[in-house]
Order: structure tokens, then C-alpha cells, then sequence
């Protein structure tokens, strides 16, 4: 027990945080309930399932810069093929559109193995790329969602004693286990934390570097398109500027606990970490805070826990 | 062990690329021109040839920065953000208080940026990736607090950049009286002064130069500051050249500016390239850019073939010189 409490004491620090923080927020507004934490969920939701995709490619000892208009082009892609759909054909489309997000990630993760150009390098020239795709599908925001998809975040659970739980939190942990659970098991999960620990040692013990390595990129990708078809789900219309994912999923991952260069941590503790920083927002919403003070103080924390973390990994590597 | 012996004409092309790197980038850049002159006849000229010029200095100041951090290691996506951040306070305290102090704050809220970064990366060890980013969304929100707050007294943008920045002389852009002499000490320091080669031994082996009695955290510091400082200095350039103050001036040059030292052949691992390669880069790009744009492709596809070639010349760049 002792030693399990050491060994994720970090996210476990992330998870009090957040809990006080949620109680700083009844304080703040006595008033706060489950529609509150519905609208917290609903905000998050696209920064969470980003930082999902971020974590995966980071614990695989990459980056990938190009998140954000990946979300572009799957929102603008879903927007514009579902609207006017029946359910039924909406259904396949979210089912090609995923399908998408995963052929973008893995032509991403293709490119760095075969050109062996630094992934930085790869997805920042990729990242132009999908702008440039998201903007010939799409050239304003438009398109429209099916409504059932609006409604799959949206509103508390329909379970009697359980319907202050937001649907959007329900829908990330349904689809994060689902996805990260099986794979985290299995041998491509060990692979993952192999080539990122050190890709030489583990293609000195058989791991094949490279297919890992695309498989990352591909899990990147599928949770950037999950991330974009919740930008549609939340707004009803497709979004074919980049949001501001990027920077939001790099922090994220890194306050929450995984290690830049790969091989450390998990996926809850940056799903910790997005709800933090959402949580933040808010209450300095509600404090009447001007939104762009609040901006500075969010900025301020974040580069403020990074350097702190920094600090403590630092200190642990020398004792 | 016998292929090593029998140079393949590709083979001789790379050890040309190694020991001259700027040659094939040249190379380029002259195939690029080619390619402009006959998709558009008649578009070549002194005029053109100035404007070109013109467009890439700020994008080759701005991929200082970069080249200079890339060499150990490291990367400054703050630069877009000071570069304007150090526009828009010269224009609009430049008709409170004058133009030199204007020029002095602007330059000190640069130097603060890239102190906080120095201190982030040199003594907290956090990833300069990130301390840079972050650093940039909070300089961003001081930005437009300061934008919100500051007394509507207009925008001045003093007369000798507005020179510098848009003016000519004899066809060729007057900003060069400000590039040639920034870009010479550049070249000079990287490779002769002893800061330039720290810069270098920091990113072929840090725990190397570390037992070898560097002080490495005094280094990032004072890297981090330098590149800050030139950006500010890129955004006064590019204040006199855009002409407005706007609070996005100079963020769409952030990217940009880590594709051209890419470009010119520096690592992004550190220890391997220069800034010769890095304004040959910028022109590329500027070129490029000028290209894609008289083609009339749509806005996505430019972004699309802007991607792709960035890819294409890196990926070929590196296969080249790859020597194993």
C-alpha cells in the first residue's frame, strides 16, 4: 500500500488538488451543482481527449505538434458529412471519421520512420498540412451534428441517485478505458513504454521500433479525431481554425506527470491535469476575473508546476 | 566495408553537403527563382528582387533565435510573441513618453521574457519547448491586460523604422543596413567567439561539456536572453514594415521561423548547422511563399504544399548527409 502511494503520488497530489479546488469552487459559488460540473465537462471534453492522444505519442518518446489540426480536420469532416444525415448514416460517418483520425496519426507516424526527420520537425510540417486539408473541406465554420451525438455529452446521466455525474466525464473515462485499457495490457502497451524508455535498448530486444512508433501516432491521431468530433458535438457546427489544443494537451501531459522524452507516466493523471486547469478557469471566471487576467494567472500556474516538477525530477535523479 | 570505397555520385553529393552546406541550399533557392521566372514571366526584377529580400529579414532575425537555441538543443517558441510584444509597446508609448524610452521598455519587457526563460530552463531544467510556450501564453495575456488598461493616446510608429523597415535606396531594402552587420557578427560569433562554441559543445554532448568546466546553466541563460533580445529587435524592424500595431503581428512568423533554420540544415538536436544555412532558409521560404501565392492555389492548398515541401527538403537534407 505504501509503496503503490509512492509510486503514484503524484497523481494522486493531482487528484486532492482537484478535489479542493472543486470544493474552492462551492465556496466560491454556494450555488455550484451538477449543472455547473456538467458545463465544466462539456469545456474540457475536447482538451482532455487531446491531452489523451498528446500523453500516448509523449509516454512513446515523441511529440506531435500537429494535434490540433488533426481536431480541425476531423471536426470540419464530421460537421460537413453529417449534416442533413439520417442517424443511421451519421453513425458510419463517425465511425469513417474516426477511422480518418487514425489513418492521419498513422501517416504522420509514417512519415517520421521512413524520412527519419525529427518528429518535431515531421509534425510541425504536418501541421500545415491538415490546416491546409481542414480549410479545403471547410473554408468557414459551418456543417451541422446529428443529435444524438449533441446529446452523448451534454445533461447528467439518466441513472437515478447518479445524474449529477456529467455525461462528457462519463463518455472520456468510457472511451479512454476502452481504447487505452486493452492496448496498455497488451504487448504494443509495454512497446509504447519500451521504444520511449529507450528506443535503442528496445530494439535490441526485439520490439519493432518503427511499427510501435506509427502505432503511437495512429492512437494520437484517433483521440485527436475524438477530440474534434467533440469540438462538433459541443458547438453543432464544424471548427476549420485550429483551437488552442496544442499548448493546452503539451502542459496538460506534462503537469500530469509524464515525462518529455516518453517512457513515464500514465493517462490519468494528465486527465487530472486538463480538469485542473478547467477548473481553474472557471472559478477565476466566476470570481468576475477579467478573462484575459485569468489567462496570465492559468499561464503563470502552469509554467509554475512545470518548473517545480523540473525542480523535484531533477533533485530525485542526483539522490 | 567495400561500399564505402566506391563513392556513388549520391555518396559524393553528401560529403559535398556536409563539408558545404550552403551550396545545395542555393542550389534551391536558385531552382525556386527558376521555377517563379517561368510559371511568371516577367516577374523578375530589381523591384521584386528587393521586396523578396525585404519580406525574408525579419523571418531570418526571428530564425536567429531559433538557429542559435536549436544549437543546443533547445527551441524559442516564444519569439513570435516578444517580437510583438516589443512592437506594440514601442508604438503606443512612443506618444506618451517618446520614442527612445518606448524603444527601451519594449526592449527591457524583451530581455524579462528571456530572462524567465533562461531561468526556467537553465536552473529549473524544465524543457525549453514548454518554458517557451508557456512563457508565450503568459506574455500574451500581459499583452492584452496592458492593451485594455493602456490610455487610448493613438499609435505612433517613429519615422526612422517606418525607413528602415519599408523605405529603399538604389532598389535594396534599407532594413539590410540592419541585417548585414546583425547577420556578420552572427556568423562570426558562432563559429570564433568562445560563446558561439559552447553553444556547439553544449549540443554535441552536454554531460561532455559539463565535466569540461562549462557552466552550462550560465549559457542557457544568457542564450535565452540574447534570443529574446533579438526578437524584440525583429519586432521593431517589423513594426516599421507592417506599418500597424496589431496584437498578432509577428505570431504567424513562430513556425515559420523553426522551418527556416530546418531548412538551412540545423539540427534540432543541437551541435550541427549555422546561420548561413539559416538565412538561405528564410529566403527559400519567402520565395516559396511568393510562389504558392501567385499560383492562386486556395489558401488550403498553399498551407498544404508549404507543409509538404518543408517535409520533402528536410527529409532529402538529412538522407544526404546521413553518413552510417
Amino acid at each position: 500500500m505504501k509503496r503503490w502511494i509512492e509510486a503514484n503520488s503524484w497523481t494522486l497530489g493531482l487528484a486532492v488538488l482537484l478535489a479542493l479546488l472543486l470544493l474552492a469552487t462551492k465556496l466560491i459559488q454556494p450555488g455550484f451543482g451538477a449543472s455547473g460540473l456538467d458545463s465544466l465537462a462539456r469545456a474540457a471534453l475536447p482538451f482532455a481527449l487531446a491531452t489523451v492522444g498528446m500523453a500516448i505519442v509523449v509516454i512513446a518518446g515523441g511529440i506531435d505538434l500537429s494535434i490540433a489540426a488533426m481536431m480541425a480536420v476531423a471536426s470540419v469532416t464530421g460537421a460537413v458529412l453529417m449534416q442533413g444525415a439520417t442517424d443511421l448514416q451519421s453513425v458510419v460517418i463517425v465511425l469513417c471519421v474516426l477511422l480518418l483520425g487514425l489513418a492521419m496519426g498513422a501517416i504522420n507516424g509514417l512519415l517520421i520512420v521512413v524520412s527519419k526527420v525529427p518528429d518535431i520537425v515531421v509534425t510541425l510540417a504536418m501541421l500545415f498540412v491538415w490546416q491546409g486539408v481542414a480549410l479545403l473541406i471547410l473554408n468557414a465554420p459551418g456543417g451541422g451534428a446529428a443529435p444524438w451525438l449533441r446529446s452523448i455529452a451534454a445533461g447528467g446521466l439518466p441513472l437515478p441517485g447518479l445524474d449529477w455525474l456529467p455525461r462528457g466525464i462519463v463518455f472520456l473515462a468510457v472511451v479512454t478505458a476502452a481504447i487505452w485499457l486493452p492496448i496498455r495490457r497488451s504487448k504494443l502497451g509495454l512497446r509504447l513504454y519500451a521504444i520511449g524508455s529507450d528506443a535503442l535498448a528496445a530494439f535490441r530486444s526485439g520490439v519493432p521500433v518503427g511499427q510501435t512508433r506509427i502505432a503511437a501516432y495512429a492512437l494520437c491521431g484517433l483521440f485527436a479525431a475524438l477530440g474534434g468530433l467533440s469540438v462538433t458535438m459541443g458547438t453543432g457546427i464544424g471548427e476549420p481554425i485550429p483551437g488552442p489544443y496544442l499548448l493546452a494537451s503539451v502542459a496538460a501531459v506534462v503537469l500530469g506527470g509524464v515525462v518529455l522524452g516518453g517512457g513515464r507516466g500514465g493517462l490519468l493523471g494528465p486527465i487530472l491535469a486538463v480538469l485542473i486547469l478547467r477548473t481553474v478557469r472557471m472559478d477565476l471566471t466566476l470570481l468576475s476575473v477579467d478573462p484575459n487576467v485569468a489567462a496570465i494567472i492559468e499561464g503563470s500556474i502552469m509554467v509554475a508546476v512545470v518548473m517545480f516538477g523540473a525542480v523535484l525530477a531533477t533533485r530525485g535523479r542526483r539522490t | 566495408m567495400t561500399m564505402t570505397d566506391t563513392p556513388t555520385p549520391l555518396n559524393r553529393l553528401g560529403r559535398l553537403m556536409i563539408d558545404q552546406p550552403l551550396l545545395p541550399l542555393i542550389g534551391l533557392l536558385i531552382l525556386l527563382v527558376a521555377v517563379l521566372a517561368i510559371l511568371n514571366p516577367g516577374v523578375l526584377s530589381m523591384f521584386w528582387a528587393g521586396n523578396t529580400i525585404k519580406i525574408a529579414i525579419p523571418l531570418a532575425m526571428l530564425a536567429a533565435c531559433q538557429t542559435l537555441t536549436m544549437l543546443t538543443g533547445g527551441i524559442d517558441l516564444s519569439v513570435g510573441t516578444v517580437a510583438t510584444i516589443a512592437a506594440y509597446l514601442t508604438a503606443t508609448l512612443a506618444p506618451m513618453i517618446g520614442v527612445p524610452p518606448a524603444i527601451a521598455i519594449a526592449l527591457a519587457a524583451a530581455v524579462v521574457i528571456g530572462l524567465v526563460n533562461g531561468f526556467g530552463i537553465a536552473v529549473c531544467r524544465v524543457h525549453p519547448l514548454i518554458m517557451t510556450l508557456g512563457t508565450a501564453l503568459i506574455a500574451t495575456g500581459c499583452l492584452l491586460v496592458y492593451q485594455r488598461y493602456v490610455i487610448a493616446t493613438g499609435v505612433l510608429i517613429p519615422d526612422f523604422l517606418i525607413w528602415l523597415g519599408t523605405g529603399k535606396t538604389g532598389g535594396l531594402p534599407n532594413s539590410l543596413v540592419l541585417f548585414v552587420p546583425f547577420a556578420a557578427l552572427i556568423i562570426w560569433a558562432q563559429r570564433r567567439s568562445g560563446f558561439g562554441r559552447l553553444l556547439y559543445a553544449i549540443g554535441a554532448n552536454e554531460a561532455a561539456a559539463r565535466l569540461s568546466g562549462v557552466r552550462v546553466w550560465q549559457v542557457h541563460l544568457a542564450l535565452y536572453t540574447l534570443s529574446s533580445l533579438i526578437a524584440g529587435v525583429t519586432g521593431l524592424l517589423y513594426l516599421g514594415q507592417i506599418k500597424t500595431a496589431s496584437l498578432s503581428l509577428a505570431l504567424p512568423l513562430d513556425l515559420p521561423s523553426v522551418a527556416a533554420a530546418v531548412i538551412g540544415g540545423t539540427s534540432i538536436f543541437g551541435g550541427r548547422g549555422g546561420f548561413g544555412g539559416t538565412i538561405v532558409g528564410a529566403l527559400i521560404l519567402t520565395v516559396l511563399t511568393s510562389m504558392l501565392t501567385l499560383m492562386q492555389i486556395p489558401e488550403g492548398g498553399r498551407r498544404i504544399l508549404f507543409g509538404l515541401i518543408i517535409l520533402a527538403v528536410t527529409a532529402l537534407f538529412i538522407r544526404l548527409t546521413d553518413r552510417s
